[in-house]
């Protein structure tokens, strides 16, 4: 068992000075209240303030506790943020695959769709920008699935709804999924929503690894799948690049 | 084989952007930084040259290691700036003169009435098919001239450069102080007042009129052509093309026959058309200008409708009010309301632009009411996006004879589901985006990769636009005609507040 982390106890501790003081402080300030070396305390203010704990003042230097403290409970990346951040490497992705592309994010126990780009054909297809999908039956939702204790709880106590013949409706077997899809990286759905459709998809990570969304592909079995009806992985690599891309936008860049 | 790229650099008005594109003209990497803009005095606005430049040399090497790419395997470079935005430089040292005033910069607003007294002011219009305005370059040299001590007789011998974006950083990656090549394209000498938009050479009597001497312009290049050799940043990479980022927009929408518009949303709007070969003046209110021009080939000429303020009215709603914190987050406080709630916002910041071209009116909300909340504002402010692209469009209409059928949006704005619905709301045709919203910068890379053959021919870049998204409108007639009522009622009301005589520059 590792001992306590000194910067996380030093970083709560900023955060507690920041919000016992009245007004701004300055880096000097804090770093001679904690006794820190500036450089420390430096390095640590900026850190919360790229995850939005501590804002700086653009005129003084100052710093203050930041507007996502407050907003921890709730969602923290707005969805219209997440599309604006994607929009790019969702092009590129139904570009290079040739597929439609969908972002969703996780609302109410379904996949909200956030984002749509028609699969590159030219055909006429139809927006379907904030319609809502099951988790359990669509690649975006098992990647989202699978990363979401809450969100796999909440599915644990309801029926799930039998879309086609190898939609899962077993909790266990769902459970399995969830745990294939967090080892591998992707998920995938194979005629589980619709027969003669197919998905890709991967987790979209935020800062500090947290999922906030997932991208993935769909179409036409023949075309996402092998004859053995597994994902073509020059289609998973593509997916799995592009989620990495916009992750790497929104700084989740370890990931 | 090694794959090779195309690198595009988009030195717009708060950002400089460095991306990658491949054969596909699929967007590969992508870095960017912002810069700072100086606002010295109310209406005045700058940027620093040399922190642009900086900037540059910064990014490039991003994007490339992003994408895991060396410079060799560039085939060439391609540029796309904010236009009209003038910097002047020491040839001897590299080092400009002041910072470069922003097209935005309304400091010349005394000089232009002034000007516009003068004789030989309809000369301006006649040879450079736009307005006598503060919006482009010539006033601004001018004005340089007029307020730095010993700058004019420095400038008549040769010591001092003038150039928009793309010149600047033309000169600086081609060598700079050792051995720089000084040139634009047509597209950006097209903005300055001071080119024959029949020649495409600058015009002895309108540099006479403005009184800019030759001795410190560029060389007028087409928009297409290897204008040198990278010695910095991309070393040994081909520089192949710059063009206005409107003008490139409209290359990577790829409208390259008579009739097909584009528009782009980003800080402000500019809906353009191609007209072909012959320039077509406008009776409604749109500019003339240079669409581009290929290597030796004919010029291809554009109408065009210039919208101020559209992002930037997000911006200040973001930055100014305070009520989001970033700029997608409007989208969801506008929809939090079902409808303006009677409330209008006119963002005429500095002034109106196209079709009205009034530079004393400024902006207003109003039909405010106690029942109007941040989330009406938030939709005033995303409508007033959309009814201003109809009063364009009006325009285009009634000058080229043709009625638009649907619209290709393009630019950050894009990524707003309920704008590009409202768009497609008010104007009463289907709006699409392509699968590239970069389209400023995919036209910069399209046109340096046409340069150096790395695409063969625009037919080829034709078969890379696909469909990415489809707005279709959905707005009763009788509403859309009552909103756009107000609209103009709204707009009426921003008219003559700015009165004559005061300095616009100075107002409040």
């Amino acid at each position: 068992m590792p001992g306590p982390v000194q910067s996380i106890e030093r970083a709560a501790a900023i955060l507690r000075l920041l919000a016992a003081s009245s007004g701004r402080l300055g880096v000097g300030e804090i770093a001679r209240s904690l006794g820190l070396a500036r450089g420390t305390a430096h390095g640590i203010l900026r850190t919360l303030e790229r995850v939005g704990f501590v804002e700086q003042d653009g005129g003084t230097g100052k710093y203050q506790l930041g507007a996502a403290l407050l907003h921890l409970g709730t969602s923290y990346l707005d969805v219209n943020e997440l599309r604006s951040r994607a929009i790019n490497w969702a092009d590129a992705l139904a570009s290079r695959s040739g597929e439609a592309v969908r972002i969703g994010t996780l609302l109410e126990g379904r996949v909200l769709v956030v984002h749509h780009v028609f699969r590159p054909d030219d055909t006429l297809q139809a927006m379907d920008v904030g319609s809502l999908l099951p988790l359990h039956a669509t690649a975006l939702g098992k990647a989202l699935l699978a990363h979401d204790a809450n969100a796999a709880a909440s599915i644990r106590d309801t029926v799930l709804e039998s879309y086609c013949r190898r939609t899962i409706t077993d909790p266990r077997e769902l459970a399995r999924a969830a745990t294939r899809v967090r080892e591998n990286g992707w998920a995938a759905e194979v005629e589980e929503l619709s027969i003669g459709d197919a998905g890709i998809a991967a987790p979209i990570r935020g800062y500090g690894g947290l999922v906030v969304g997932a991208i993935g592909i769909s179409g036409a079995v023949e075309r996402i799948c092998d004859a053995r009806r597994v994902p073509e992985p020059r289609l998973v690599a593509y997916v799995r690049d592009a989620a990495r891309a916009v992750s790497r936008d929104l700084g989740g860049s370890r990931w | 084989m090694t794959e090779r790229y195309v690198m595009s650099i988009d030195q717009g008005t708060t950002s400089t952007r460095c991306i990658l594109f491949d054969h596909g003209g699929r967007l590969v990497s992508v870095a960017q930084r912002e810069h700072r803009q100086h606002f010295p005095r109310p209406g005045w606005v700058e940027h620093d040259p040399m922190e642009i430049w900086r900037n540059l040399e910064r990014i490039a090497p991003e994007a490339l290691a992003q994408a895991g790419v060396t410079a060799d395997q560039v085939a060439a470079v391609g540029i796309a700036n904010q236009r009209e935005t003038t910097v002047l430089w020491d040839r001897v040292t590299g080092v400009p003169i002041g910072r470069a005033i922003v097209w935005q910069d309304m400091r010349t607003g005394a000089l232009v009435d002034e000007l516009a007294r003068a004789p030989g002011a309809a000369m301006v219009a006649e040879r450079s098919g736009l307005p006598l305005a503060t919006y482009f370059s010539a006033p601004r040299i001018r004005w340089l001239l007029d307020h730095t001590p010993g700058l004019r007789e420095r400038a008549e011998r040769g010591e001092v450069l003038f150039g928009t974006m793309e010149s600047w950083l033309v000169w600086n990656l081609s060598g700079g102080v050792d051995g720089g090549v000084h040139v634009t394209d047509v597209t950006n000498a097209g903005r300055t007042l001071l080119m024959d938009l029949q020649t495409l050479a600058w015009d002895d009597g309108l540099l006479d009129f403005f009184g800019v001497p030759r001795a410190m312009l560029p060389e007028i290049r087409s928009s297409t052509e290897t204008y040198g050799t990278a010695r910095r940043v991309f070393p040994g990479v081909l520089i192949g093309a710059a063009l206005g980022d409107q003008q490139a927009a409209l290359f990577g929408q790829t409208c390259f026959a008579p009739g097909e518009t584009k528009c782009t949303y980003g800080t402000g709007a500019f809906l353009l058309m191609n007209t072909g070969t012959a320039p077509v003046k406008s009776d409604n209110g749109l500019l003339t200008t240079v669409g581009y021009k290929i290597g030796g080939e004919p010029a291809v000429y554009a109408l065009e409708g210039s919208i101020a303020i559209t992002g930037a009215l997000v911006q200040w709603f973001r930055d100014g009010l305070g009520l989001i914190g970033t700029a997608p987050e409007i989208e969801t406080l506008a929809r939090s309301v079902g409808d303006n709630g009677g409330c209008y916002i006119v963002p005429a910041f500095s002034g109106l632009f196209a079709p009205h071209w009034r530079s004393e009116a400024r902006g207003i909300i109003v039909g405010l009411t106690s029942y109007i909340t941040k989330g009406h504002l938030a939709r005033a402010v995303l409508e007033a996006t959309a009814w201003q692209t109809r009063e364009v469009v009006d325009a285009m209409n009634a000058d080229s004879g043709l009625s638009l059928k649907e619209l290709k949006a393009d630019g950050g704005m894009t990524s707003d589901n309920l704008v590009m619905q409202m768009v497609a709301d008010v104007l009463n045709v289907p709006v699409e985006r392509p699968m590239v919203v970069e389209t400023v910068s995919l036209g910069a890379a399209y046109a340096a990769g046409l340069a150096v053959g790395y695409w063969a021919d625009l037919e080829g870049l034709r078969r890379n636009w696909h469909r990415a998204a489809r707005w279709v409108p959905a707005m009763e007639p009788a509403r859309r005609a009552a909103e756009y009522d107000n609209w103009k009622r709204a707009v009426e009301r921003t008219f003559d507040w700015i009165r004559s005589g005061e300095d616009p520059a100075a107002a409040p």
